[in-house]
Formats: structure tokens, sequence, C-alpha cells
């Protein structure tokens, strides 16, 4: 069983989105390690990207601090590789196609391979582009994880056939940023991808409370938080991986209580 | 590459957010049900002519090519038009377009200002609401298109991501859509971002070198050696282009604002520079550093400011149909006080740079040769800031 489908094997799945190197990289890997041993049941790891279109105002900023602090592509995977020999649960890069494009298809996802990455998201990659890496991940083992969107409806069923890894459920319109209210019908949405795939679907885009998360991972199989974790890191600073800790701690429980009886 | 929509060569394609799929699907099959539909095509033809004020004149540039001694010039006078520019032409296209798809709100990017003005005139020509994002750099460099802007009806957000110049109001105009999309089009401004923007604002714009061909025919009887347009995105360099094409005799060149050199890093010259990627969504050529990071790109002209380019111009550099030269901001400011002071018509800043490049060139060539170059706008909105690089104040 793939390291991914694990995760979603006991209950409802914590989602941790983790800039690389926000604010600095030693602060990351503490992050980490805090969500992992607080519950996290996969980590999101985001490659800075100059220009984040998808992103909102919290993640937009981390990526400009993260690449000012002198990241790049590799310090990334020597921090998954440092980090993979002593954490187990999956992890996924998070980031734009430029990217891996920029390293080279086959060299980013071999090296993906090597240094213990799992799955791969691409929110400027959709179904009609994915084959411009799909045959390389294929390759190499690694999921390319597809999303779908409140706006996606007939693509719904297309995408969720060729789904690989998880099912990313983007929740609102917009970019990525904490929202007071979901209103998206997530639940209809399930509907068809469980009527199309068997993998699980996570919620992501705009939770930020432990209630969200209930909601959100009862209408699922998981809930994915970026940029309510990176608000935490912002005001934190190196202080940060406590805080997120306790957080995950928290939403974790939300989620425990939320899936009992269904 | 299983998709090939919308590409040319390598380039091109459909790199963005899943929320905006379906509404580029839908753009997709609104433009290919009206580019052909005879009302649809009347009712632009007369907004063309009616109101941008088309044909654009071809003149002859007498006194720059008795000066420059060598081929004779013609300009192709985009900054005529209504607005000062050739995006007129576009955005004609597009908000008619929009408006027939039920949309009610145009949004859009701007980098100096002339496709944000442009875009605003759509509040009042057809009732639409409107919204320009534009670099908070550029609100400063081109003030007076801002106060345009507002005078027509838009709203215009500063953008103070980033660079705060055209590519990050291009990336925030592309989150706005994601937030909004019901009721909202993205009039992107040029020949680049996903399929379908980068042939449908080409078609738009086409109409520069099919009158292009009609006038020198009618004035020469024979077809021009040289068509050449500044490049920025690309779309009036694309509209001077696509009608000749297929003429193989007809060199087409592009001019990129090289910024204070292509040895610097002060440059926005993308072909010259960059190397392909993915952005804004396309495949196209990129200034970028070695992990892909998006170069902080830089040139005197906000309007050429820009780290990509369309990837039909991506194609044709690939293929070696069409040549792309970079131009520095002294030479581009030269051109613009050159052609100010020899032909009395002040451009702007961007087309300065293609002025800047026939100023080279046509010495060079026979006198019985042809050279057109695009005039794609007017200058009126560059004389602070070209006064400033002189060192005077006004």
């Amino acid at each position: 069983m793939s390291r991914i489908k694990r995760a979603f094997e006991n209950g409802k799945a914590f989602v941790a989105f983790i800039t690389c190197g926000f604010p600095d990289i030693e602060t990351t890997k503490e992050c980490v390690r805090a969500a992992v041993k607080n519950g996290a049941d996969l980590i999101e790891f985001g490659i800075p990207f100059s220009d984040p279109v998808a992103e909102g105002p919290v993640i937009q900023k981390a990526n400009a601090v993260a690449l000012e602090g002198g990241i790049t592509t590799d310090i990334c995977f020597e921090t998954v590789n440092e980090l993979r020999k002593e954490i187990n649960v999956p992890f996924v890069f998070m980031t734009y196609s430029n990217i891996v494009f920029s390293y080279g298809a086959e060299r980013f996802i071999a090296k993906c391979k090597e240094e213990g990455i799992d799955g791969l998201i691409l929110p400027d990659l959709p179904f009609e582009e994915k084959e411009e890496f799909h045959p390389v991940c294929k390759k190499y083992g690694i999921d390319l994880i597809s999303l779908v969107a409140p706006t996606s409806d007939k693509r719904i069923a297309m995408i969720a056939k060729e789904a690989e890894g998880f099912l990313y459920i983007v929740s609102s319109l917009g970019v990525t940023g904490t929202r007071s209210e979901i209103t998206t019908d997530i639940k209809s949405i399930v509907k068809i991808v469980r009527e199309n795939t068997d993998i699980p679907c996570a919620v992501g885009f705009g939770i930020k409370t432990p209630r969200q998360a209930g909601e959100m991972s009862g209408a699922s199989d998981g809930a994915i938080v970026g940029s309510a974790i990176i608000k935490i890191i912002e005001e934190n600073g190196i202080n940060a991986p406590e805080k997120v800790g306790e957080y995950v701690k928290e939403m974790k429980t939300a989620m425990s209580n939320s899936s009992i009886g269904k | 590459m299983s998709n090939k929509k919308g590409r040319f060569g390598i380039h091109g394609g459909q790199y963005i957010p899943e929320t905006l799929m379906n509404a580029v699907n839908e753009l997709e099959e609104a433009y290919e049900h009206y580019k052909n539909n005879n009302k649809f095509s009347e009712e632009l033809s007369s907004l063309f002519n009616e109101y941008a004020g088309r044909p654009s004149l071809l003149y002859f540039a007498e006194k720059m090519t008795d000066d420059l001694g060598g081929a004779k010039i013609y300009l192709k006078r985009e900054d005529l038009n209504h607005t000062g520019s050739h995006k007129i032409n576009n955005v004609l296209g597009q908000a008619l377009l929009a408006k027939k798809m039920g949309k009610t709100r145009l949004i859009a990017e701007t980098g100096a200002g002339q496709h944000g003005v442009a875009t605003a005139t759509a509040p009042a020509l057809m009732g639409m609401e409107c919204v320009i994002f534009m670099g908070e750099e550029d609100t400063k460099r081109q003030a007076l298109n801002v106060y345009r802007m507002k005078l027509l009806g838009a709203e215009v957000v500063p953008v103070r991501t980033g660079t705060a110049t055209l590519k990050d109001a291009v990336s925030e105009a592309m989150r706005e859509w994601t937030k909004r999309i019901d009721d909202t089009h993205y009039c992107l401004g040029s020949v680049m971002g996903p399929h379908p923007f980068p042939t449908m604002v080409r078609d738009f714009q086409s109409v520069i070198s099919r009158e292009i061909k009609l006038q020198i025919l009618e004035k020469e009887g024979r077809l021009p050696d040289v068509v050449m347009a500044c490049v920025g995105g690309g779309s009036n360099a694309i509209g001077s282009f696509y009608h000749f094409i297929d003429d193989e005799s007809v060199s087409l060149i592009g001019c990129e604002a090289a910024g204070r050199g292509i040895n610097t890093f002060e440059t926005a010259a993308t072909i010259s520079t960059g190397k392909p990627g993915i952005f804004h969504g396309m495949k196209s050529y990129f200034c970028q550093d070695g992990f892909g990071q998006i170069a902080p790109v830089y040139s005197i002209s906000a309007g050429l400011d820009y780290p990509g380019v369309g990837p039909e111009h991506a194609d044709l550099y690939d293929k070696g149909r069409a040549e792309y030269v970079a131009v520095t901001d002294e030479e581009a400011v030269e051109a613009f006080e050159y052609l100010s002071g020899t032909e009395g018509i002040i451009p702007a800043i961007e087309s300065a740079h293609a002025i800047a490049y026939a100023v080279k060139l046509a010495p060079k060539m026979a006198k019985d040769k042809l050279i057109v170059v695009t005039l794609s706008g007017r200058g009126d909105k560059d004389c602070a800031s070209v006064a400033k690089y002189r060192g005077e104040l006004i």
C-alpha cells in the first residue's frame, strides 16, 4: 500500500501545508516535526515560487520571504531528505509547473522518488495539460495529484476517474486563504467523486477553525490546511513549531470527534 | 503532448488552475461560435470604423526616409486609434464577445495603461462594470493614464505584490478571475495567457496586417520587405505580422526591450535572454533564474516590462520565421525624440523601440526597399518619464 493511501486508513486525515524556508529552513523542519508529532497525516511542502498565482496574500508573502532567504529547489530536496529519515507520513510537494519544468521533469521527479516524496500538486497544471509531467510521474511512482474546484461541474467525473493518490477538492472560488464561511456544496462534489474513483478526497482552501475542519473532513476523507498554519508561523517566527503543534492537535481532535458515528 | 489545443509548436497550452478551466472552455466555445458569425463581424467592423477610427493610416515617413538615406519607411499609425493605441482593437472584440456571453463585468491588467484605458471605454460604450489591475510602480510612471481610466468609469486597483509591474498585474487579474467568474470576463490585453487568448487576441489584432497589406499594395504595388513592431507580450507585433507570415519574402522583426542592456539584469528582452518555461497559463520563453523563478525584469517602457512573450512569437522564433532584436532604454529614448523632431509624431515609448531599430536598419538597405514600422501607440503618456530620464522635471 502506498504511503498516501495509508495516511487515509485511520479515520479522517489532516494535511498540513508548510512553505519550505519560511521564515527559515530550520523553522520549517521543526514545524513539520511538531505537526507530525501532533497528528498530521500528510505533509504538503510548498516549494516557493516567485509568482504563485493560486495563492492568497499569506502564502504569497511566505513564498517571497523564503526566496529572499535564499531557498532553492535543491534546498527543499535536502530538507525532505533529512526529514524522511525520521518521519514516515507521506510527503507531497506543492509548487508551480515552472519549478518542475525548469529543473527538468525527469530530473525533478526522479529526485522526488530518491528523497522520499510521494506526490506532486501543481495548481497550474489542469487535467488537459497533465501529460506534461504525468508519464514521468508514472515512471517513478510519484502520484500526480488532481484538483477539482467548485466550478468543475461536469469535469469532476473526468478528473476523478484518472485521479491518483488523493483528490484535492478546492472548497471555494478564488485563491488560498482562510474564509469565515465555506458555502460550496462539498457533499455533492464528493458524491460524484465516489461514483468515479476509490481514492480518498480531502478538502482544502479556506479552512481555519476546528469546526470547519470537522465539517469539511466529515463530508470527505480529510482536511488540508495551509494559510492558517502559515499565519501561525508568520506571527510566531522561530517560536512557531510549538504553536503549530498545538494547532494541529486541536484540529485533529475536532476531526476525530466529528467522524465518530459516521 | 495530449492537449493540442492552442499550441504553437511546443508553446501555448492552458496551464491554469482548475477553477478557471470551465471559464476558458466557455470562452473558447463562444469565440469559435462568434468569430464566423456575420452579425458579430459586422458589429465589430462598425465599432472599429465608427468608434475606433479604423482603418488607421499607413503613412509614408518621407523626412525620416530622406534623413536615413536608405529603405523607404512607412508607419502604420495605430497611435491614431481612439484611446491612442492598438489595444482598442482587441478590447472592442473581447468586450463585444463578453457582452454576447452575458458577462457584465470586465477585468484587465495594464502595464503602460494603454490596455487599461482601452478597456475602460467599456463602462460607457457597453454598459459594463470595469476593474483594472495596474502595478503600483506603473501607476506612478503612468499617472495620466490612471486618471483617464477613472474618468472613463473604471476602478483602478494598484498591485503591490512582487515587482509591482505588469507581471504582477496579470497575476492579480488572474487571481481576481478565480474569485469571480460568473459575471466576469478577463479581458487579457496581449497575445499571451492560456488558450484561447493568444489566438483570439491575435485575430482581433490581425486587422493591422490586413490593412497594411491593402494599403501598401495600393501605394507601392508590392509587399514590404520588412515589417517590424515592438514586442512585450507581442500583440501589436503579431497583429502586424499575421497576414505576412505566409509571405516568405517579408522579413518580420520584433523589437524587445533590452532595458539597460541584455548583459545586465535590468532587461525585459525575453527572447534574447529568456528560456522556455511555463507561466501565466502558457508555455513560452520567460526571463527566469536557474530554478525557474521568474525574473524581476526592467524596461523604461511599462508596456514592455514583462518577463514573457506570447507563444506564437516563441514559435515564430523557433521556426526562424521572425527575428527578435533587443533595443535599450537609451536607444528607445533617442528614437522617441528623433521621431518627434523628424516627423512631428510623438510615439509611445514602447513603439519607439521599433523606431529605434528602423533607424539602425534603414540606412543598410537599398532605397527601393520598403520597411513598415507599426507605431503601436502615441507618446503623450511618456513625456513625463522621458523628461525625467533626461534629467528634466515637468
